[in-house]
């Protein structure tokens, strides 16, 4: 028997029994006929197919990409798309209004993407800056307008509007999600416990474990795999969570990176900040810690800082759990320590102590929204001039995320402003990695660059500016 | 200077022409109401089409089986180029380029046939299941390696003027080098997509994101093996081209009519971002030797330069582009003896294609990168050197291709520029930065920019339009130009109100279509509101005179005391409404509806010796760039960006103002984070915005300034003296990449000229620093 997909769509409730694995831009598409929504990359990056989602029990909406999203992940949500926008008056929201009149659109294809994510900004944010606004738009990509005019629409929309959205509003309906939408052709768990989860997947092997989708789920987008048995851990209570205990943060292994930024912007702002260029607002609403590091891909920002931070990883099954070093769950190219019968519980990361000084660098094409050439992080304990601790990872110089163990080595004990020490360790850090060459670097970029960050490092920690960015 | 007199008419006060009004389409736009060809509704049987690309870059395509993806679930057919009923030809200019890969494939990523299935999904999944049979062949991917085997897609080009090698083994100073730029992925947002409808007999209707409808309906004529009178191409808008749909569109709306043809049903083809990446071509990377002669003073005295372009695996526009470069070679600067070689290299890579500027950038990033490194070597400033050298009585004001500067305003942008970005102040505050900091460096660079307007081939500068005024006075306006976000049905349904005296909501813009207005040229070139708007204005313009004598007839009146103005025809004392008048001509018996035809005056060009005067007129604008990089990483961001753009008397300055920060953004893309990387089997590894970065929001120079010189009408007859917009601000963008060619200098104290190429990555800008502080130790040495 299907269990329909149950949502709230544009303020009405819908139950659907479309696939749970079909894309919602598909659904919205093609059996919605809702074609505001375009797709412009299908790989969750250009934001022309941005859409605003409120899942079961969060007060905002924010934007997501429709192109990567399943149906099956909307279970029990809501969902906004331009068109729902434009019908909250005769003019629609106020982004639309004030879009419509200032040169904000010419070919008009990025737009209703735009739209939406700033309407969901101001959901958010009545009073945005400019980088916030950049923030909301770095997963929104326009080719015509060079985006003057669109960051001018967004402080003028937010200056207009006298309270949030009506339409938004109105449309936040909490549904009770069910545990399990589909049929036998194509099922999505939806555990509410770690135990059925667990359960499910003891049960389920061959199931995709899907936590945000944001990778994983461009085969889906591609029409490159359909997904007959998938299981979701967005809905777990026990995952759900993030609590301070003990002298660390547990960070439960359903929680997006939205939701973790407050807490690494209070206690590792330099990480907060990687992770404001870590992807986009669409996929930090959706992708989790866990899952980033679940697919242990060498170029992923979050495995680099969290092992210079000295984060454990907790993986559980039905026979209980068992924690490990990050470091030890990287095993190869996208292979990591996670069993078929597991799932990550919680990364739990030691809060910093006096002396501590963390800080990562994110090398990329472009600032926002791009995949680390080399990401290096660095968290060197220092106690009256002398390096007391060192822990350095590099993302992008290895098939997996890496630490330069020789020059914590060659730190550890010294004094950091010595030159022959940093001399010694930054060799040490050339000896460590053979980086390959691709289409984001040379391999001669990537070494160079390595050892260089840790010049910028000691320099930044001085209080030098080292970043472009800052002026 | 040769400048014409300002007509009187001039000096009329406009009421419609000349304002700021929106894109027609921005409330579409902004409520998703805007109709893009992929999201018409399926009609009933619509089939969708999957292409099947080379997995490799040079081969014998010794057979492709398709038998396992024929009987994949939802398989309809299977298409190869044995079922091209007529010929598979897809070049815009010469021929030979193929729909289908006939026997020999050329690069990876061209389209071997195509999948029709019931839906998109089964026709991808379906086409990965062709078995290709294909014997790879030595593969070439490097235009030097080309143009040592003199292998070219076109004749190549040569422009003479003079006896450069002369002037420059007599100059008292020459620099020589070489600098390689990169291509450009043209990254509009929606990608290739075409709808066909097979119809009686024979005809096809073709929805096709196109720049160029008549071009695809001679093509689809062509591959079905039909007249151009049974085809019907429509475009309404298309979500951004910038020149990627000029003759690329071609290929995807022939096999989207093919599989029409051969299934009898409406089959749309829309290439998925991946594919539209890998199968269709881009800006032209080019190679540039140069050798260039000078006085101590900086005065050029000859200029010789190799522009070596990869053309891909066919010509496709590569020869007009490479006379584009060639005839913007000279910039702003009077070139006193030029040897100007053009060659388009024939590479197992992606053809490529029209890219805003045609060629043109890069002819000017070459000759402003050579200006560069010669101020350095003669230690002066990069901008007394251009000044000595711009167009002028003092120097000389023909171009090495003959052609007349009769509308030169190079000083006057320049002068204009350096004073809106307080070049003076700026230049010393960024100087004292560099002093204080050690690890992150400012630079700074000016730039003016002349580019010509017309295509270079003159038969291309026509254009027709088709005006209907109906009996409430409502009006019908059609005309050949297409709209991709530019503004172009805008700014010419503008002129339209403005010769009707009407509001411009009485102008209903209407899908460009072959059956309508026939034979036209791409909207290209940044002629698109020159050419439909002089078209359109002559069709409203034929009616309104009919009208007129109408009208006079039944005020008692000379024509010439009427005004048509504010929806109302007046005279003396004497009004009525527009609406009242078109239905008394109706019933007079008065036609009411016309075509408009246009035909670009006074150009003519000589394509066999380049020479000629390929351009009515010329545009000027000018700009100062600030950026700042890092010396550890390469990282690198523009802080601020002047710009001031000579637009006559701009037909909508609002539109003109998105053109030119539009432009100016993708140019800075072009030369900065744009890098399209191929591995080393020639596959091309950026095929999606996960790897290939054009600019985001926050690369926007935080200080962002554009100025429109609107004072001065074009003196050349243009539509109401406006001047074309389209391209020329992309070159603006050079002088970010000469402010960081600027900054990496700075470490020699602007001594030594940076050793860097484009698109300065963090990688290219790192290692151009590296070079340099390789180059100062030696000097320090010696």
């Amino acid at each position: 028997m299907t269990n329909k997909i149950s949502l709230v769509l544009n303020g009405e409730t819908v139950k659907t029994d479309c696939r749970p694995d079909t894309t919602v831009l598909e659904w919205l598409r093609g059996e919605r006929l809702l074609r505001g929504s375009k797709e412009g990359c299908a790989e969750g990056d250009c934001g022309a197919c941005s859409v605003l989602v409120r899942r079961a029990g969060e007060e905002n909406y924010s934007p997501a990409n429709s192109c990567i999203m399943l149906m099956g992940q909307l279970e029990g949500g809501n969902l906004t798309t331009v068109e729902g926008l434009a019908a909250s008056g005769p003019d629609g929201h106020e982004v639309q209004q004030v879009m419509a009149e200032n040169g904000s659109s010419q070919c008009g294809f990025c737009t209703p993407g735009i739209v939406c994510s700033l309407a969901g900004l101001m959901d958010r944010n009545q009073s945005p800056s400019d980088s916030d606004i950049h923030d909301a738009l770095a997963g929104n990509l326009c080719r015509c307008t060079g985006y003057r005019p669109i960051v001018e629409a967004a402080h003028a929309a937010a200056a207009a509007a006298t309270a949030k959205s009506d339409v938004l509003q109105a449309s936040k309906v909490d549904l009770d999600p069910a545990d399990g939408v589909g049929d036998d052709g194509c099922r999505f768990y939806l555990p509410k416990t770690l135990q059925e989860l667990v359960g499910l997947r003891a049960e389920h092997p061959d199931a995709e474990l899907l936590a945000g989708g944001t990778d994983k789920a461009l085969a889906v987008a591609h029409a490159k795999e359909r997904w007959p048995k998938t299981i979701s851990t967005r809905n777990v209570a026990e995952l759900r969570a993030i609590n301070t205990q003990d002298g660390a943060i547990h960070f439960g292994g359903a929680t997006t990176w939205e939701e973790v930024l407050p807490h690494l912007e209070a206690h590792w702002p330099s990480f907060a900040t990687l992770v404001r260029r870590f992807g986009s607002t669409q996929i930090r609403a959706m992708g989790t810690m866990a899952g980033n590091l679940a697919n242990a891909s060498p170029i992923g920002d979050g495995a680099p800082c969290l092992i210079a931070l000295n984060a454990s990883i907790t993986l559980a099954n039905q026979d209980g759990e068992r924690t490990l070093p990050l470091d030890a769950f990287f095993l190869d190219y996208r292979k990591s320590a996670l069993a078929a019968d597991e799932v990550i519980k919680s990364v739990s990361v030691p809060l910093p102590t006096e002396g501590e000084a963390f800080r990562v660098y994110k090398i990329s094409k472009r600032y926002d929204q791009d995949i680390s050439t080399v990401c290096g992080a660095f968290n060197l304990k220092l106690t009256d001039g002398k390096v007391t601790s060192a822990r350095i990872a590099y993302g992008g110089m290895a098939a997996t995320p890496l630490r330069a163990t020789s020059a914590e080595d060659a730190l550890i004990g010294q004094d950091l402003h010595d030159a022959a020490v940093l001399q010694a360790a930054k060799q040490a850090i050339g000896s460590t990695f053979t980086p390959m060459t691709d289409m984001r670097g040379s391999a001669q970029y990537r070494a160079k660059v390595a050892v260089n960050l840790l010049d910028r490092y000691v320099r930044d920690i001085s209080g030098e500016t080292v970043e472009v960015m800052a002026l | 200077m040769n400048v014409k007199p300002d007509p009187a008419s001039l000096k009329i006060e406009r009421q419609v022409v000349g304002k700021g009004y929106a894109h027609d389409s921005a409330r579409r736009h902004v409520r998703g109401e805007a109709i893009y060809i992929d999201d018409m509704p399926d009609l009933p049987g619509t089939l969708h089409v999957a292409p099947i690309l080379s997995p490799v870059a040079h081969g014998k395509l010794a057979g492709v089986d398709t038998s396992n993806c024929a009987a994949a679930p939802g398989v309809v057919r299977v298409l190869t180029v044995d079922d091209i009923p007529g010929k598979n030809e897809a070049a815009p200019i010469l021929h030979g380029e193929p729909i289908f890969a006939d026997g020999l494939v050329e690069h990876q990523g061209q389209i071997i046939g195509a999948v029709v299935a019931q839906s998109l999904a089964e026709a991808i999944q379906a086409a990965d299941l062709v078995k290709l049979d294909i014997e790879e062949l030595e593969a070439v991917f490097d235009v030097e390696t080309a143009f040592a085997a003199n292998s070219h897609t076109h004749p190549t080009q040569h422009l003479v003027d003079g006896d450069a090698a002369s002037a420059i083994a007599d100059a008292q100073h020459r620099i020589s080098g070489q600098l390689q730029m990169g291509g450009q992925d043209h990254f509009y947002l929606e990608g290739m997509v075409a709808y066909a409808l097979p119809g009686e007999d024979r005809e096809m209707l073709v929805w096709s994101s196109t720049q160029h409808p008549s071009e695809v309906q001679v093509h689809v004529a062509l591959a079905l093996g039909i007249k151009s009178h049974e085809v019907d191409v429509q475009v309404r808008r298309m979500g951004g081209a910038f020149g990627g749909k000029e003759s690329q569109a071609t290929i995807v709306a022939a096999i989207a009519a093919l599989a029409a043809n051969a299934t009898g049903k409406p089959c749309r083809f829309r290439l998925r971002r991946d594919a539209d990446m890998a199968a269709t071509g881009k800006r032209h990377g080019f190679v540039m030797n140069y050798d260039l002669g000078l006085q101590a003073n900086g005065r050029i005295t000859g200029m010789k330069v190799e522009a070596l372009a990869n053309s891909g695996h066919v010509a496709d526009l590569s020869g007009p582009v490479v006379t584009r470069t060639l005839t913007h070679l000279d910039n702003c600067y009077h070139i006193p003896a030029a040897d100007f070689l053009g060659f388009a290299a024939k590479t197992n890579t992606v053809s490529n294609t029209a890219f805003r500027g045609f060629g043109g950038p890069q002819g000017i990033v070459a000759t402003e990168a050579m200006i560069d490194i010669a101020a350095r070597q003669l230690g002066l400033d990069p901008n007394e050197v251009r000044r000595v050298n711009y167009y002028g009585s003092e120097t000389g004001e023909v171009t090495p291709y003959g052609q007349d500067v009769d509308d030169n305003r190079i000083l006057d942008v320049v002068d204009r520029v350096m004073q809106n970005a307080e070049w003076d102040r700026r230049r010393k505050e960024i100087d004292a930065f560099n002093a204080e900091n050690t690890i992150l460096k400012k630079g700074l660079a000016m730039m003016p920019v002349k580019f010509g307007i017309s295509f270079n081939l003159t038969a291309l500068n026509q254009a027709g339009s088709l005006v209907h005024v109906y009996q409430d006075g409502s009006v019908h306006l059609n005309h050949g130009g297409t709209e991709m976000g530019q503004g172009l049905y805008t700014k010419v349904a503008q002129v339209v109100a403005e010769v009707f005296g009407l509001p411009l909501d009485d102008i209903k813009i209407t899908p460009t279509t072959t059956g309508k207005v026939p034979n036209t040229s791409a909207t290209a070139a940044s002629s698109g509101s020159d050419l439909n708007g002089a078209a359109a204005f002559n069709a409203a313009s034929a009616i309104k005179g009919r009208m007129a004598a109408f009208a006079a007839q039944e005020f008692g009146c000379d024509e010439a005391d009427l005004v048509f103005a504010n929806g109302q025809v007046a005279a003396g004392g004497q009004s009525m409404a527009f609406g009242e008048l078109a239905h008394k001509c109706w019933f007079a018996r008065i036609s009411l509806s016309a075509n408009g035809f246009y035909a670009t005056p006074e150009i003519h060009w000589d394509g066999a010796n380049l020479r000629g005067r390929p351009f009515f007129y010329y545009t000027y604008g000018a700009a100062v760039a600030e950026v700042v990089i890092d010396l550890l990483t390469g990282e690198n961001r523009c802080l601020r960006a002047d710009m001031v753009q000579d637009c006559g008397k701009p037909l909508n300055p609002t539109i003109d103002l998105g053109q030119i920060e539009g432009a100016f953004v993708q140019g800075m893309g072009w030369l900065t984070c744009e890098e399209l990387w191929w591995d080393p089997s020639g596959k091309l590894r950026t095929v999606g915005p996960s790897t290939y970065k054009i600019p985001g929001s926050r690369d926007v120079p935080p200080e962002f300034n554009v100025e429109i010189l609107d004072d001065k009408p074009n003196v050349h007859e243009t539509v109401f003296r406006s001047k074309a917009i389209g391209e020329p601000p992309l070159m603006l963008a050079i002088s970010v990449w000469l402010a960081l060619r600027d900054a990496v200098s700075s470490l020699s104290g602007g001594k030594l000229a940076a050793n860097l190429d484009a698109p300065a990555t963090p990688e290219r800008v790192l290692f151009a620093v590296e070079d340099m502080q390789r180059q100062v130790s030696e000097l320090e040495t010696k």
